[in-house]
């Protein structure tokens, strides 16, 4: 059966039990259909937990609203900039805050430093070995890279920075890269839109791959 | 222990006979192993070099106990030590990983000191008593959660083993490292307690849309990552224990995800906050980090489970074995898929093979214990384990693998065979991508 036929067998079988049908699966499955998730992603077998019965709800999570949670809720869902804050930043004062903020580890002209490899470069290594990887080569969405300044970086004072310093220093290793030129902006209806090189380069997990079988005597 | 010792001379005080018994039937025990162990000659006169005097340990009181106290190995054992990634060596310790010291661990669980480390951001010191884990996003009711919340509900422990995906990246084509430590040591094996992440999510109740739950620590990193929520419903836990008592702080202290199986980067400690939406985020330990090459030049991502893998703990590199003749063989198998069925043992390179023993118990997505008998020769021998899992899979070699990966640099996922060389003088050497 192709890998592909193999996939549609696997959605079905989850799609017709449902999620806790496959949830009991016992442990004696034969190489075969493996359990993925709707978007393809291998599960790994699943076995049941055996709990006491709970009270009915409510029962002790303490009822909080989205208003509440504005401080935490800092996450980007890169492809589409989902979540990219209101906020601008230019290439200029990207500078400004990586030679004040960054620099130390990272090098100037983020070309590596004392504690942390280069962060320019890279583009068109992926076929070659070693591949050179950098936010530049390896991104495949621009808004990965404010999503990790936010919730990341200074190493030593993460989440320091306001919105539009994380814009701007993602502008400036943006541009450092060559990805977009000296005068850009990046706010929340720009970022996104930047085109990645490895965009297209992700595929979703397609294991088992490899094909090795239980000689016992006189192999290879 | 204190009843046995006082039953057994009270039996031989009141029925001394049946004493006598006893010890005929030990000597005659003894003299029998003797004589199948060594051929019978020791047996046979019993001579000594030197005779045994009476330890010192005899003659002495020991150390009186302590009014409270937690308890730490013996001074012998001071050699016993995690060890910071010393083959590929970071220049801060912060973004760092320490491995677990697999050479000196019998069975399948990793005393709480020796778990392995990875962390983004150092290790955060959390106050359980402030420390709340948020589930927002796509659901009927965003819900807070404290410490005191989570710990009402019915709990579930399971032995899981936990591996870092990077486990063995540095020994691909060849070899670099010299221990089991160094090789594999990014692997553990814990009984993890906690709730289920489906009672809670469930509480909060689940949008139809949504399908995917972003998982985020408490530490300076707010380290994130994407779970589908098939596998957030089935068997993940908000653990709070591991091995018998609280997490330790570098292990996620107060409270962390685990996710049975799956590499242990999405099984995000400190765990703070978890937001339910349509499509995964894609952040940058989803795509510029835990990705494997692919020869076209693309990346794998969401490679998740851990696959099938063994390795032999002993003897294992840097060991220096003794005389020739018997030796256990022992190790570690493991498989995010399942259970292990069966472990099989080369002691030619991989030209023939033997079925292990497995050592009871045998659990799904835990560590397991195998061990064969081996008749050492006193030549050169290559040893290696190849572990089989309950789905029938069979784990490959790094031959199998670059077939089908493109082994370039630092690669993840890595849980091809190991080639253990023992030469004539019973050193034991790592030959990985040479046998």
């Amino acid at each position: 059966m192709s890998s592909d036929k193999r996939r549609h067998v696997a959605i079905a079988v989850v799609l017709a039990l449902g999620v806790s049908a496959c949830a009991t699966l016992d442990g004696g499955m034969s190489p075969g259909p493996v359990a993925k998730t709707a978007d393809g992603i291998w599960l790994g077998k699943t076995a049941k937990h055996s709990v006491q019965p709970l009270p009915d709800r409510p029962r002790f999570g303490q009822a909080v609203s989205e208003a509440d949670l504005v401080a935490l809720n800092i996450d980007v869902r890169t492809p589409d900039g989902l979540g990219l804050p209101p906020g601008r930043g230019t290439v200029a004062a990207g500078k400004q805050v990586y030679d004040a903020k960054c620099s130390a580890c990272h090098g100037p002209e983020a070309k590596g430093g004392p504690v942390f490899g280069a962060m320019v470069g890279g583009i068109g290594s992926m076929t070659k070995n070693p591949r050179v990887l950098t936010p530049g080569s390896m991104y495949p969405y621009a808004p990965v890279l404010f999503d990790y300044v936010r919730r990341a970086m200074p190493m030593d004072r993460p989440q320091s920075l306001s919105n539009d310093e994380t814009y701007a220093v993602s502008a400036y290793l943006l541009h450092l890269n060559g990805l977009i030129p000296e005068n850009a902006v990046m706010g929340p209806d720009t970022l996104a839109k930047v085109q990645m090189p490895n965009r297209n380069a992700f595929m979703i997990d397609d294991r088992p791959d490899s094909k090795a079988v239980r000689c016992m005597s006189n192999c290879k | 222990m204190a009843s046995r010792t006082d039953s057994s001379r009270h039996s031989a005080v009141t029925d001394p006979s049946d004493a006598d018994t006893r010890v005929l039937q030990r000597r005659d025990f003894l003299r029998k192993s003797m004589a199948l162990a060594g051929g019978g000659s020791l047996a046979a006169t019993g001579a000594i070099a030197a005779p045994l005097e009476v330890p010192a340990s005899n003659r002495e009181i020991g150390r009186g106990m302590e009014a409270r106290a937690y308890g730490m190995p013996s001074k012998f054992e001071e050699h016993v030590k995690r060890n910071r990634s010393d083959v590929l060596k970071n220049r801060q310790n912060f973004s760092d990983w320490s491995m677990t010291p697999l050479q000196h661990q019998p069975g399948i669980i990793t005393p709480n000191g020796l778990v392995f480390e990875r962390h983004h951001a150092g290790v955060p010191d959390i106050d359980p008593r402030t420390h709340k884990v948020v589930v927002h996003g796509m659901v009927r009711q965003p819900l807070t959660f404290s410490m005191e919340d989570l710990q009402r509900y019915p709990s579930v422990s399971r032995f899981h083993f936990h591996e870092c995906s990077g486990n063995g990246l540095t020994d691909w084509l060849k070899p670099v490292s010299v221990t089991v430590q160094q090789t594999h040591g990014l692997l553990s094996g814990v009984l993890w307690t906690g709730v289920p992440l489906s009672i809670v999510l469930e509480e909060a109740g689940i949008d139809s849309r949504g399908k995917w739950v972003l998982c985020e620590g408490g530490d300076g990193a707010a380290h994130a990552r994407s779970l589908p929520i098939e596998k957030a419903m089935d068997d993940c836990i908000i653990a709070y224990a591991m091995n018998g008592e609280a997490l330790r702080p570098e292990n996620g202290y107060p409270v962390r995800l685990v996710v049975p199986g799956w590499e242990g980067n999405i099984s995000i400690k400190w765990l703070r906050r978890m937001k339910v939406g349509e499509k995964p985020w894609h952040l940058r330990s989803e795509t510029a980090r835990y990705t494997d090459p692919m020869p076209d030049g693309k990346w794998r991502q969401f490679s998740m489970v851990m696959e099938t893998k063994s390795v032999i703990t002993s003897p294992s590199g840097g060991m220096k074995l003794g005389k020739p003749g018997f030796h256990e063989v022992t190790g570690l198998a493991w498989s995010g898929s399942g259970k292990i069925k069966a472990v099989d043992v080369s002691f030619d390179g991989g030209r023939n093979w033997k079925e292990a023993v497995l050592e009871e118990p045998v659990m799904d997505k835990s560590l397991t214990r195998f061990k064969i008998a081996w008749n050492w020769d006193g030549g050169p021998a290559v040893l290696m384990s190849r572990a089989i899992d309950s789905t029938g899979y069979v784990q490959p070699t790094v031959a199998d693998l670059s077939k089908v990966r493109a082994i370039v640099g630092f690669v993840q996922h890595h849980n091809a065979i190991q080639p253990w060389a023992v030469s004539a003088n019973g050193e034991v050497k790592n030959v990985i991508g040479q046998a």
